[in-house]
Parts: C-alpha cells; sequence; structure tokens
C-alpha cells in the first residue's frame, strides 16, 4: 500500500506537441493517501483513461513523475510498480476453477499453500463466492466473473493500489448496485489505495472518498462528492455531476447580486474578479415554484416516479425544475424562487462568488 | 413467413445436386464395387464382404496403414508445436504483419503437384541444390531415390514445409483475438511466459487449434499427389502410404472390388479418428 | 398502431415469447422493461420480422403483416452497438434506406438535411463512421431510422453503449424527435429511470412474457404484482412480510400501523409490503409515518440524491432521498415511511391493496 503522487504531470500522443491542444493530460498534480478510494470522473476522451495507463505503467508520460510513497515508478513497466487492475471487461484464466484463479497471483510469486489457502478462504467470503470455488470460473455469470478478476487484485496483501477501469460496464442494471457496494464494503475491509475510472457519476460518488472531475485533458474540480455536488467550482462539474445538471444561465454581475433577464437575484455571496462571460449556476434542486418570484411559463412536466422534472422558459432562457410533488401543468404561468445560498456567479466557466459563512453548507 | 423459408430451399438446390453428383455418386459406385467382382466387360458377380475379409487381413494393407499412421503421426508432431511456436513469434501489430502473412500463405499457395516436382528436383543428388549441397558440400550420403529414410525425412520436410503455415495461421488468428487486458492481468498477476502461454494462450487457441489439427490429420491421412510425385511410394515400398496403395491396386492392376473395399475401410479409417478427436476436444465445453 | 395477437416464438423447443397479445400506438413512446434476457429483443425481433412467428398474428395499421418478410414492413431497428456502413459518409449512412427505395436525389437531400439538423450532424455529414465519437455514430443510426420515415422504428437499447451524460442528453430529446411523425416507435431498456424519462407506455417484461402494460407512470405507481413493482425499481423495491390483525399491520415484532382503505378491508393474514426507495425518509414527514430502525449497510451517492442500504431484523431496506446525507455506515439510524404509500401482495404474488 502507498501514497501515490502525481507530479506536473503532461502527456501528450504526438513526439512534438507544439500546443496545449496536443495535450491529452495538461498538467496535474496531486497527491492521493495510502489506503484512499479515489474516482477519475469525466466523459470519454476526457484523458482518465490516459492517466490511468500512466498510474499503471502501459504508458509513460511525456512530462512529470509519479511516486509510490517515496519511489519514482515512471519509468517501470507495470510488472515491476506492484499494482492489481480490473478491467472494463473480466479476465478469468478459463481453465481454472474460481479458486485457481484466486490463487494464481499468489503463486506466481512463491507464496506458501497454507498462507495461499488462507487469503483465497478470506477473499471468497468477502466475495460471496466461496460456494463456487471449485468450479470453473469460465461458466460464470458476467459479474461472478468480474467479482473474481476484483479478487485477483485483491488477494495479494502487497500491493500498492488497485486501480479500476469501468469495471461495471458489463454487468446488468440492477446487479450494479450490489457490486458497487460490495466494491465500497471491499475497500472498507482491505484499506488498499484504490483508483476507479468512470463516466459515471453514481460509480465515482458511491464509491470514492474524493473525486477527480476531468474535462479535455484538465483537472477541473478534485473534492469529496458533496463538495461536488454541493458547489461545484466549474459549470462543468455542475453539469457533468447530478441529473439533471446544474442550470447554467446566461447574467450580468452586479455586486453580490446578479441580474438574469432582467430580474435580480440573490446570490450566496459576493461577487469576485471581473470582465469575461458570466454565468448563473444553480441545481434544478433549489429552484422552487411559487407565487412569488421570477415570471416563467411551463413547457414540459416529466414524471419521472420519484419526482417530476420540469421545463420552464423565462424569457428565452430554459430552466429545470425538480419538483417532489404538485407539478402545475404544461403551458402554465408559474413563478420561480431561486435558493441564494446556492446560487453563484461563473465567470468564464469558473466559481466567481465567495459563500458569506465559511465554508459551504453541506 | 413460413412462404419464404420454404423459397430458401431452392437457392440450395444446386449445391445439393452438386454434392450429389460429385461425392454420393462416386460413393455409392464405390459401395456397388466393393460386393462384386468385374473383369471389366461390365458383368459383375457377388462377392458379399470377401473383398473387407481379404483386404482387413492383407498383410499389405497393415504395412501400408502402418506407414500411413506413422507419417501422420510424425508430422501432426512436427507441425502442430512448430506452427504454435512461429504464430507465438509473428508480430501481432505494425506493417511486419502483412508481410509475415503472405510469406506464411506462400507455401500454400502452390499446386500439390509442382510442390512435389519442386522437391524432386530440389533433393535429386547432383541436379537439385539440397541433393548437391548435402551430398558434394557436406560430403553426407543423401540419396532419396535409393535410401529409404532419406525418402521419409524428404517427405516429412515437404509436407512440414507445404503445410505448417496452416497451422501458424489459424493459431495466429487465434492469438490475435486475444484482449490486451489478459496480457496486462498476466503481467499484474506475476505470470511467467509459461504461464500466460498455458492459461492464456493456449485455452484461447484451443477452438482454432482443434480445426487445425483436424485439417492436418485429414489432409496428411489421405495425402497422395506430392510424395507420388516426389518418389512413387518409393524405394521399394518404403513411402507407399495408404493412398498411393490404393491407386496401384485400383489402376496399376485394376483389382476394383479390392479397391473400392480398401477405399471404404481407409474411408471409415479417417471418419473415425476425426469424430473421435473432435469428441475428445470438444467434450469439456460444456463445463 | 402495431398490434400482436397471442403472438409467440420459439427456437427448438425453447419457448422465447411466450402468448402475448399487444397493442402499441404511434403518438408516444412504447417501452420495453425489463431484466437482459426477459425476452425484450426477442419480441421487438418478432415485431420486426427477423425471426417468424410459432403461432398467432402481428397486425400493422390494419394489416396482418405475419407472413410479410421484414424487408416490406417499412420499418427501422437501432441496435445497441453502433451500425452503420463504414465505407460511406455520414451523409450517405442516412440517405441508404433513401436510395433503396429510389427516391429522387433532391427529396433524399432534403429530408437527409433535415434529419441531421434535428441530430446536430450536420457538420459531420461529409465524415465516416470511424472518424465520430460513440454518440455521433448512434445519432447517424438514429437520424437515418428518422430520415426513413417509416411505420414502426424499434430502438433496442440504443444508449446503452454511450456515456452516462450523452444518454442523459438523447434520452431527453428522443420523444421530441420522434413526435409528430405518425411511427409507432418502440424502444427497449433494462433502465427503470429510463422507461420513466421517455415516458408514455410501458410494457413490463419477465421472462418472455408482458407482465403489465399501459401508461408509464401509472404502471409505476399501481402494478398488478409484485414482479412488475420489482422490475420497475432501481433501486430495488423495499418487500417485507406483515401480518395484519383487525384493523392492524406488524412488522414482525416492530412496527406496527393502522390499515386504511382497500387494506383495512382484507381477510387477516400474511402480506407482502412493497415501498419504493424514496419513500422511506430519513426524516418524518408527516404524523403518520411508521419508524424503521436498522443498521446502515451500505450508502450511496447517485449526484443529486442519496440511498442508504440498511438491516432491519432480517430484513434488507432501502432509502432513497434526495441532496446529500451523511449516513454514517454500521451505525443505526431511524427512517421513516408513510404507510399511505405502501402497496400490499397476495400470496401468489398479485396485488391486492
Amino acid at each position: 500500500m502507498a501514497r501515490i503522487t502525481l507530479e506536473k504531470l503532461r502527456h501528450s500522443y504526438f513526439p512534438a506537441p507544439s500546443g496545449p491542444d496536443d495535450y491529452a493530460l495538461k498538467g496535474l498534480d496531486v497527491t492521493w493517501r495510502d489506503g484512499g478510494a479515489y474516482a477519475l470522473l469525466g466523459p470519454s476522451g476526457c484523458g482518465k483513461s490516459t492517466l490511468l495507463n500512466i498510474i499503471s505503467g502501459l504508458l509513460t508520460p511525456s512530462e512529470g513523475r509519479i511516486l509510490f510513497d517515496e519511489t519514482d515508478v515512471t519509468t517501470l513497466p507495470p510488472d515491476r510498480r506492484n499494482i492489481a487492475q480490473v478491467f472494463q471487461f473480466p479476465v478469468i484464466y478459463d481453465t481454472m476453477t474460481v479458486r485457481q484463479n484466486l490463487a494464481f497471483p499468489l503463486k506466481n510469486r512463491g507464496v506458501d499453500e497454507a498462507t495461499i489457502a488462507r487469503r483465497v478462504g478470506a477473499i471468497a467470503e468477502m466475495l460471496e463466492v466461496t460456494d463456487m470455488l471449485d468450479t470453473r470460473a469460465a461458466g460464470l455469470s458476467p459479474d461472478n466473473k468480474q467479482k473474481i478478476s476484483m479478487g485477483r487484485g485483491l488477494v495479494r496483501d502487497d500491493v500498492n493500489v488497485v486501480m479500476f477501469d469501468e469495471p461495471l460496464t458489463v454487468i446488468d442494471p440492477h446487479l450494479k448496485w450490489k457490486l458497487r457496494s460490495k466494491l465500497k464494503e471491499l475497500h472498507q475491509r482491505v484499506k488498499a489505495t484504490m483508483i476507479y475510472v468512470t463516466h459515471d457519476q453514481t460509480e465515482a460518488l458511491t464509491f470514492a472518498d474524493e473525486v477527480v472531475v476531468m474535462q479535455d485533458g484538465e483537472v477541473v474540480q478534485i473534492g469529496t462528492p458533496v463538495e461536488l455536488f454541493e458547489r461545484p467550482q466549474h459549470i462543468f462539474v455542475g453539469h457533468f455531476i447530478g441529473s439533471p445538471g446544474m442550470n447554467v444561465l446566461p447574467c450580468e454581475a452586479r455586486g453580490d447580486r446578479a441580474l438574469f433577464q432582467g430580474h435580480d437575484v440573490a446570490l450566496e455571496g459576493a461577487v469576485t474578479g471581473a470582465g469575461g462571460t458570466t454565468m448563473l449556476g444553480i441545481r434544478p434542486e433549489y429552484v422552487s415554484i411559487g407565487s412569488t418570484g421570477i415570471p416563467a411559463q411551463v413547457v414540459k412536466v416529466a414524471d419521472v416516479g420519484r419526482h417530476y422534472v420540469i421545463d420552464a422558459m423565462v424569457g428565452d432562457t430554459r430552466i429545470k425544475v425538480v419538483a417532489e410533488e404538485n407539478a402545475p401543468d404544461k403551458g402554465a404561468a408559474v413563478h420561480l424562487a431561486f435558493r441564494p445560498e446556492q446560487t453563484r456567479v461563473y465567470r468564464d466557466g469558473w466559481i466567481a462568488t465567495e459563500p458569506r459563512t465559511t465554508g459551504a453548507q453541506v | 413467413m413460413r412462404t419464404e423459408n420454404q423459397r430458401a430451399w431452392l437457392f440450395v438446390l444446386p449445391v445439393l445436386a452438386l454434392v450429389a453428383f460429385n461425392a454420393l455418386m462416386p460413393m455409392m459406385t464405390v459401395v456397388n464395387y466393393s460386393v462384386q467382382e468385374t473383369f471389366g466387360d461390365n458383368r459383375f458377380f457377388w462377392q458379399g464382404l470377401d473383398w473387407f475379409e481379404q483386404i482387413l487381413r492383407s498383410d499389405r494393407f497393415h504395412a501400408a496403414l502402418g506407414r500411413q499412421f506413422l507419417f501422420t503421426a510424425i508430422i501432426l508432431l512436427i507441425e502442430v508445436p512448430l506452427g504454435i511456436a512461429v504464430a507465438l513469434s509473428m508480430p501481432r501489430k505494425g506493417i511486419w504483419v502483412p508481410v509475415c502473412l503472405v510469406l506464411m500463405a506462400l507455401p500454400m499457395l502452390i499446386p500439390w503437384n509442382v510442390v512435389g516436382s519442386m522437391w524432386n528436383i530440389f533433393t535429386l543428388p547432383k541436379v537439385g541444390m539440397l541433393g548437391y549441397f548435402m551430398n558434394d558440400v557436406l560430403g553426407i550420403r543423401y540419396d532419396m531415390t535409393q535410401d529409404p529414410l532419406a525418402a521419409w525425412i524428404t517427405v516429412v520436410v515437404m509436407d512440414v514445409w507445404h503445410w505448417t503455415s496452416l497451422v501458424v495461421l489459424l493459431c495466429y488468428a487465434g492469438l490475435v483475438s486475444i484482449p490486451d487486458a489478459y496480457y496486462q492481468a498476466a503481467k499484474i498477476d506475476g505470470a511467467s511466459a509459461w504461464s500466460v502461454f498455458r492459461y492464456i494462450q493456449l485455452p484461447k487457441m484451443k477452438t482454432v487449434l482443434t480445426i487445425a489439427v483436424l485439417l492436418r490429420f485429414m489432409d496428411s491421412f489421405n495425402i497422395y499427389t506430392e510424395p507420388f510425385v516426389l518418389t512413387g511410394g518409393g524405394p521399394g515400398n518404403s513411402t507407399t502410404l495408404l493412398s498411393i496403395d490404393l491407386v496401384k491396386i485400383a489402376l496399376g492392376q485394376f483389382d476394383l472390388g479390392p479397391a473400392a473395399a480398401m477405399s471404404l475401410i481407409y474411408f471409415a479409417i479417417t471418419l473415425l479418428v476425426s469424430w473421435v478427436f473432435y469428441v475428445v476436444m470438444t467434450k469439456d465445453d460444456q463445463g | 398502431m402495431i398490434e400482436l395477437h397471442e403472438a409467440t416464438k420459439r427456437v427448438g423447443r425453447v419457448t422465447h415469447i411466450k402468448p402475448t397479445t399487444l397493442r402499441l400506438e404511434a403518438g408516444h413512446f412504447n417501452v420495453l422493461l425489463g431484466a437482459t434476457g426477459s425476452g425484450k429483443t426477442s419480441l421487438i425481433k418478432l415485431m420486426a420480422g427477423l425471426d417468424p412467428l410459432a403461432s398467432g398474428r402481428i397486425v400493422m395499421d390494419g394489416q396482418d403483416v405475419s407472413r410479410i418478410p421484414t424487408r416490406k414492413r417499412n420499418i427501422s431497428l437501432v441496435h445497441q452497438f453502433f451500425v452503420n456502413y463504414p465505407h460511406l459518409s455520414v451523409f450517405e449512412n442516412i440517405a441508404s434506406p433513401l436510395r433503396v427505395a429510389g427516391m429522387a436525389a433532391s427529396e433524399v437531400q432534403g429530408r437527409v438535411e433535415e434529419a441531421a439538423d434535428l441530430l446536430q450532424l450536420r457538420p459531420m455529414l461529409n465524415r465516416r463512421p470511424d472518424e465520430l465519437s460513440g454518440g455521433q455514430q448512434q445519432r447517424t443510426a438514429l437520424a437515418r431510422a428518422i430520415a426513413k420515415e417509416s411505420r414502426a422504428v424499434f430502438l433496442d437499447e440504443p444508449l446503452a453503449n454511450l456515456d452516462y451524460k450523452l444518454r442523459e442528453e438523447l434520452r431527453e430529446q428522443l420523444p421530441d424527435l420522434f413526435a409528430g411523425r405518425g411511427a409507432v416507435v418502440v424502444y427497449a431498456t433494462s433502465e427503470p429511470e429510463e422507461a420513466l424519462m421517455l415516458g408514455g407506455a410501458t410494457a413490463l417484461m419477465a421472462d418472455g412474457r408482458v407482465t403489465q402494460f399501459g401508461p408509464t407512470s401509472e404502471i409505476y405507481r399501481q402494478p398488478d404484482n409484485l414482479d412488475a413493482a420489482r422490475v420497475f425499481s432501481d433501486p430495488p423495491i423495499n418487500t417485507a412480510t406483515v401480518t395484519k390483525t383487525g384493523g392492524e399491520a406488524a412488522l414482525g415484532q416492530g412496527a406496527r400501523w393502522a390499515l386504511t382503505g382497500a387494506a383495512a378491508a382484507l381477510p387477516d393474514g400474511h402480506y407482502t409490503l412493497a415501498l419504493r426507495p424514496h419513500r422511506v425518509t430519513p426524516a418524518r414527514e408527516t404524523d403518520a409515518d411508521v419508524a424503521l430502525t436498522g443498521q446502515v449497510i451500505v450508502t450511496e451517492l447517485s449526484g443529486s440524491d442519496s440511498s442508504a442500504h440498511f438491516r432491519m431484523g432480517d430484513g434488507a431496506w432501502v432509502s432513497l432521498s434526495p441532496g446529500v446525507h451523511p449516513y454514517r455506515v454500521g451505525t443505526e439510524h431511524t427512517f421513516y415511511m408513510n404507510p399511505a404509500h405502501c402497496r400490499y401482495f397476495g400470496a401468489d404474488g398479485k396485488r391486492v391493496a
């Protein structure tokens, strides 16, 4: 187990990159503590797979260093980094039984039989696969195969980091939550440093203590799930996390208030900086429909079971509202109210308001 | 829907007719000959199973069958491991892939009788490059027209040269279909090169390897043209394989009845061995 | 409109689709919701004519198409995997069914451009599919289905292989894209969330059968049977055995509450209660609420919502609530449920109240 430090990491797939656009990874400085659970979250092409490959050693970065504790592993091949990885598609050894699969990494390292039996037994029990230990792994269902792939990573007690590359891709939706929670439970029990790469917010937020949100090769925010949801540092984070994502509305900043479509809007605090393009960010959960506030017209009402998602137009701007009960009818004229402590101004994409009290409301 | 399905049979008819014409009808003729005696004037006498009994008790048949099994065993033992080894050492990405594939395919593109003639000329003492090199440069006596061992070695080497590529190409196809993740996982699990072969490559190649071995078994068991052109079955009868013997009986001696019985026995053996092999290889796939 | 009358499908001796009678209308989405292997794709293939009917009839717009081959049915099909012609440009990919139909070049141009505009593919019309992202490739396939203006459009988990956020965006646009085109749209998915977002009507599928069919929100709120309630829930619906004695229901040794309405009229005995996770709340909301105390096993955060899986007695429960809640795994926590939202099912799985 190890602390992982990424130092001024940059990577380009071009031999002579000429500008920032040529970089798949545009500079990264981060330290991950020993035993933590981290997630890399972003859409396809955001650089998260590049970063994963750099950490696992399949790729050598153009610039920067990777440290496991104090050791520089930047140029070490994967097999000398002492890591474990779970891939998108389950990797199992077809001809072996589940028990032999789980024992394989230990056997290869010359661990004695008694220890192997003990470790395999413990991991099998954790993964709830004890009853299938002596069946051929080839015949298992995808979710069980993926559990075995995880098991082979977790059975060793000397790994520096366990990495997961979108491991739930092939798992049926109604089984996903089971594996998600299993993973979380496993982390709490084995205390290994774990890095989880995904485009799925639920997977990232459920699993990780800290999430790294990436876009176009850049880290836009590193934070706890609560921070990412409650106080996105960038409109991309607000949009990407939460469904539906945060409303991003054009506005003018005026001191500690904003002007949106001619209406005065209260903010969480004073606006910082000047110039650039300013946008108002507010999550649909924090917009309420009432008898006073900004006049709007309802254009769409979607009943998604446990709540309603309502689209309302204020002038030419569309706002999404989540309402628990009493949804208005389509076409109705309503008034919208924004919860001030959850209303912020973003300047050129980045947050530009300071909360009145110290720390965000969490 | 059903009408459309019925119509599909129409498209199969030409193939059925063709198969009937060039496989079923000759086969029935052979069956017909195998139980009768004829003297060539289109008169037939019922013989029952006499020919079969005669063939099965004949030392000549036993000898030819023995040579045939020996030949097939030798070439399978050489071509399969060699084919796997070559496939493993071929590049999996990059500009050399097409070059290797073309090089591998070349021997298979040459007509069988040409292969026989080529090797005949190549190995003749004084005339052929190999023959000259062995006898006159290295001073090793090598003459496949005189020495049975030399003849055997030449036939085997020729077949290996001609057909190992088939095993290579099939295995290669199996190898390239293995996702990278397997190799990465094996590295991470600390697997040795042998373990990677034993637990990843070999299991993933199993299906194509089964096909390769089956094809090589059937082809080599029925081999005729190349050794016939190369050695004519000699020296003596040393390289007279089953098919060569069969042709000698049928066309050389015009013993159509025994030849027909022998072909049916020959066919039955090929079928039986292939079937047993296939069943054994695919039996634990249902696990 | 597509009507199925006692349609079945068999492969060898295995029945893939049990006798199914269904009426799918144009004008809104018809969602087939079920787990992998429940028969969604089989049913779509039957309707598309890709697989033969074993028995029964299929009628499209009044015409019996049971024996009409696929290419004469005038339908479109979009798969989970991105299926485009790799050697053709995006324009030609969208135009291909129109060209096959022998449409005039000028009309083809117009139709392709209209479809491309709807799916924001205009700048990519001259590119090849392999130069596109996954989302653009799937939009090309959707544009082809739209440009064709077929009688029926079958979408078989079309968003399954796309990024989460992209899936969310397309899911929202899809109903608008097909609105007013007169085609019967059938959409197969394994995600309850997706069915709810698409609205329209939903057919719940399990084990080769349609277990319930009707307007999506009605099916969600009033499941006929326990299977339907289970299929249409993510996270899984809470179920527990309750004992009714007189006007009161009891959950094991603990919680008890007064029954009202149809539930109060049931004969005494054991019933299965089903309650959606979002009806189990972390705080008391009404006076009628019943407290459920259990040990929190797992917590999840899915963007806007938190869920907590907890164990009470030997039953596993889930609570789903908006916002972020700081549950502590391993600790005892009291949740609340409003008995008004409980549904009750008999021993045969049918809803009784």
